[in-house]
């Protein structure tokens, strides 16, 4: 049984239906009075984060607590991790006291894989972002919202996102929640287009399940969800384009742009937004956009995965055990 | 000293025949040898080669003693079969004057396992910037003729073409690491299928054949000779073929991970596969093996680059690139180029022994097995199957990709000018 | 370790049967609609017309007998009653016995429980663990004026100080026995079923179960 969260490409299709089902149930207990469950009462989840990230850690901490698991946060920033600890001292530390599992966020791709693999830990792993890898609790906050949206709460439970199109937007190269999303759509039966200039899109993109497109007017029409990716204003220096205004002219959701789209198409972001570059406030702030739903989602979806994972004894989720082929 | 008679080994993988060690030398090879006053080796059908010759070779001393010292890297190397290795230069402080090269070149010959030719750095410090003194190490008594920046590419056109044209004074070589700097900014793998979906940043074939590219004509306009370190890409190939074709001084390595590895191990983001350049693709590993059969690509070279356990067990990005060879490269060359019927053991006495001492300029290795020649020797038992394993190693480092992997065949003996330096397996 | 330690007995609720085991009906589909039918008179007559009654079953047939019981109530007091839905497992005492379970549905009726008599609805009747997380769960969704309880059958060895408030058919069994309930929504018939469960089973040594455990 799969016990660490590291990829959205580990999950069967039925697993990411679990997922978001159990999450639908979970979404529910955001309506209580007391928005609380005995669940992981006596547990305890770690969020490992390397790199600053407020909104992840926050819904990670939000899911953990409703669910009763002790929390303890560990920021390498004015750790020791920052006075040239590894990885695995840090690991080690958290197993001895004790661990259920480790959320980990890190700048470096792989770090996660390397976590759950190496034997460092005995708890599970989830992936809260590494590098330019994945971010798959991002990609199923993004998916449950879009079944929510395009199929239906009740109507959605226990369905895939069978025949939805799926058009993600901006800085592929460097996006680890384009990267999950990809993964994830695709094994929830939807179709993705992933839009962007030809720099910032991998070599090698041509083996994903997915089309790629230059042109953002070309497939408005036929999109059922426009995610737009946060794009780095550094990205400009190196050359990937040549001014924030060409990029926003070229490949940024305006207003205009969003009345092409099908009636009942939604605009995502995963945020933090950069307006007026890849989305005009317009958009952001209209009713199509589901930006402030996607933060309110990922709890229940943090829930979920952090129920699958710890609630038995063993996870319920079908994929293959972890392999040590590294060794 | 004393006679060994090595008896029923096929020399170069031809009929079995017997070969007499006198002292330092050959004495005589032909059947039913007479054994009298000679220590006996039965070799039993075993492959008897000239003993290797490394061009690529990271001995970490001095500096980082805390991976490999001359001492561990030459027993290694024995125990690989090799009885000469070239030293790269990127040392702490680096080989780029004639005292460091002396210095590594003594400490080769007191280790008696394994003649250390040391390699001197083209540009000082390995900045890329000022000639390091090429004249200077070559009149040393480590009589250096192989310069290189090794770990960085000379990637100064105007640098590289004086280097070129200065080596020429005194017959020697550069050997580029081919990497354009400004292509591989935060390169962890080969650029390509698999580094889009781990997103680990790309190091991109171009980056390799664009310099290699230059270099060629370079080397062809000032009219010296280049040599290409660790080739990895099926289009360096192609470029290293045309300028071998229009008859210009070229001549290429090839290591033996790339014949063998791919990138899709690093989906496993174990750091034992990170290496530089890096692991590429099943192509590419075809291309090279055709390569080095065809002779295109000139000789293997082992870049044996230890690295401390603490420097390989952590995240992918935060570990060091290199992987240990000396040990496994002719396991390997046999199980990619001579099971498969690419090379035979004549061809791999050429890759591994006769073409790099000539690259190198070695007198007194990469000879025939013929009498009165030096008798550096290696004998290799290519019918042995056994699986790697690192706590073997006679390396101080143990960063090896191919620990729990079969692999045939074993270096049983090695002599270094008639002197067993490995017996039975056991280094002597 | 003996059958009757209490850990081997962790659920009231699990999944079915499995198909191995040999088990012959007890009860038949007219006998579950005369108990259900006995019940819901009971309840009126009890509950003095049930009027601030909610009924909420237990996942997954307790939820089909509570809307049985909730037609037949209004049969009986020609008035609506509310019913619903309390899933319970992300408050079992045996999650970690076996693997994270899906979860079912908790599905309040639109006034709520508070102040109202909530009657929770399970098909059978065992150690009480059910029960008790249904309990807890209904603590972190209001506070009822009184909960009461209905199963169609008891069939005893309570490991916790909980009994039934109306029960269709006392069913005296040995820990090696199993009970299960049929109903046609879930199964295509109504029925209980007895059976043996097989000597190399979990009762034998001595470790927890999670199917066929009624």
């Amino acid at each position: 049984m799969k016990r660490d969260l590291i990829s959205a490409a580990d999950l069967t299709r039925d697993d990411a239906v679990l997922i978001l089902d159990t999450a639908e149930e979970m979404a529910r207990v955001a309506d209580r009075p007391i928005k609380k469950l005995p669940t992981l009462r006596g547990r305890t989840v770690v969020n490992l984060f390397f790199e600053d990230s407020t909104r992840t850690r926050i819904s990670f901490e939000a899911a953990a607590k409703r669910l009763s698991a002790d929390v303890i946060n560990f920021s390498a920033k004015g750790s020791s991790v920052s006075k040239g600890e590894s990885l695995k001292d840090t690991a080690l530390t958290l197993e001895a006291m004790g661990a259920d599992a480790v959320v980990i966020r890190h700048p470096d791709s792989g770090a996660p894989h390397r976590l759950a693999t190496s034997g460092w830990i005995g708890g599970s792993v989830v992936n809260a972002g590494d590098g330019t890898h994945e971010h798959p609790t991002q990609a199923l906050l993004d998916a449950f919202t879009m079944r929510r949206r395009l199929v239906g709460v009740d109507a959605g439970l226990g369905k895939d996102l069978a025949g939805c199109r799926i058009t993600i937007v901006g800085d592929i190269l460097h996006s680890r929640v384009a990267r999950s999303n990809v993964h994830l759509l695709t094994t929830l039966g939807a179709e993705v287009t992933l839009v962007a200039p030809p720099t910032l899109v991998p070599i090698g993109v041509e083996s994903w399940p997915c089309e790629v497109s230059y042109d953002l007017d070309a497939v408005l029409a036929t999109s059922d969800a426009v995610m737009m990716l946060r794009v780095q204003r550094e990205r400009m220096n190196a050359a990937f384009f040549p001014t924030e205004r060409e990029y926003a002219r070229r490949y940024g959701l305006d207003g205009e742009r969003m009345a092409r789209m099908p009636q009942d198409a939604i605009v995502m972001h995963p945020g933090p937004m950069n307006r007026g570059m890849e989305i005009t406030a317009e958009v952001a702030d209209s009713p199509r956009c589901t930006a402030v739903e996607q933060v309110t989602n990922g709890v229940s979806i943090r829930m979920a995965v952090l129920y699958l994972l710890l609630g038995g004894n063993e996870p319920a989720l079908t994929t293959p055990a972890r392999t040590e082929e590294s060794k | 000293m004393s006679k060994t008679l090595i008896r029923g080994a096929k020399v170069l993988g031809g009929e079995p025949q017997d070969v007499l060690i006198d002292g330092e030398t050959i004495a005589e090879v032909g059947t039913d040898l007479s054994a009298e006053g000679a220590r006996v080796i039965e070799a039993d059908g075993q492959i008897l080669l000239p003993g290797l010759v490394d061009l690529h070779t990271h001995l970490r001393e001095p500096g980082r003693e805390d991976s490999e010292t001359v001492l561990t890297g030459t027993k290694a190397a024995a125990a690989g079969g090799f009885t000469a290795v070239h030293a790269m230069a990127n040392t702490f402080p680096v080989a780029d004057t004639a005292g460091v090269v002396e210095q590594v070149w003594r400490l080769g010959q007191e280790s008696g396992y394994c003649d250390v030719q040391p390699v001197g750095a083209v540009t000082v410090g390995l900045e890329g910037k000022k000639l390091a003194e090429l004249g200077a190490m070559h009149e040393s008594r480590a009589g250096v003729r192989v310069f290189s920046d090794d770990g960085k590419c000379v990637d100064d056109a105007v640098i590289m073409r004086r280097a070129l044209e200065y080596v020429k004074a005194f017959d020697g070589v550069v050997a580029q690491h081919a990497q354009e700097p400004r292509l591989t900014e935060g390169a962890q793998m080969n650029e390509g299928r698999v580094s889009a979906e781990l997103g680990l940043g790309g190091w991109p074939a171009v980056a390799e054949e664009s310099i290699i590219a230059r270099d060629v004509l370079l080397a062809a306009h000032v009219g010296s000779r280049v040599h290409i370190c660790h080739l990895s890409t099926a289009g360096s190939v192609e470029i290293v073929r045309w300028a071998k074709s229009k008859g210009w001084n070229v001549t290429a390595e090839v290591t033996p991970h790339h014949l063998l590895l791919t990138d899709e191990l690093v989906r496993s983001y174990d750091p034992v596969y990170k290496v530089n350049p890096p692991l590429r693709t099943e192509a590419d590993v075809l291309a090279l093996r055709e390569a080095l059969a065809d002779g295109t690509i000139d000789c293997v070279a082992t870049d044996h680059a230890p690295h401390p356990h603490e420097d390989k067990d952590c995240e992918w990005s935060a570990a060091a690139m290199g992987m240990v060879g000396l040990e496994t490269a002719l396991s390997v060359v046999q199980h990619t180029m001579v099971d498969n019927g690419l090379l035979d053991w004549a061809g791999v006495a050429d890759r591994m022994s006769f073409r790099p001492a000539r690259i190198g300029r070695l007198e007194s290795h990469g000879r025939p097995v013929s009498a009165g020649e030096p008798a550096n020797l290696t004998l290799h038992d290519s019918a042995y199957r056994g699986v790697v394993d690192p706590a073997g190693f006679a390396s101080r480092s143990r960063n090896t990709p191919y620990e729990g992997r079969e692999l045939p065949g074993r270096v049983t003996h090695t002599f270094l000018r008639g002197r067993a330096t490995v017996v039975d397996g056991k280094l002597a | 370790m003996d059958a009757s330690s209490s850990d081997v007995r962790v659920s009231d609720h699990a999944s079915d049967v499995d198909p191995q085991v040999p088990a012959r009906p007890v009860l038949e589909g007219p006998d579950v609609a005369r108990m259900l039918t006995r019940i819901a008179h009971e309840i009126v007559e009890r509950a003095k017309g049930a009027d601030d009654v909610v009924l909420l079953g237990i996942p997954t047939r307790g939820v089909f007998l509570a809307r049985r019981l909730a037609a037949k109530l209004e049969e009986i007091t020609g008035r609506t009653v509310p019913v619903g839905s309390l899933d319970i497992t992300m408050y079992r005492d045996d999650l970690r016995l076996g693997p994270a379970r899906a979860l079912a549905r908790t599905e309040i009726p639109g006034d709520g429980i508070e102040g109202r008599v909530v009657l929770l609805v399970d098909d059978v009747l065992f150690s009480g663990r059910t029960i008790r997380a249904a309990l807890d769960a209904l603590n972190d969704i209001g506070r009822p004026r009184a909960v009461q309880l209905a199963v169609l059958v008891d069939r005893g060895h309570r490991e916790l100080p909980i009994r039934a408030d109306y029960v269709g058919k006392n069913l005296p069994t040995s820990l090696r026995e199993t009970v299960k309930v049929q109903l046609t929504e879930e199964d295509g018939r109504d029925a209980v079923l007895l059976g043996t469960r097989p000597a190399d089973d979990a009762a034998a040594t001595g470790r927890p179960t999670r199917t066929g455990e009624r």
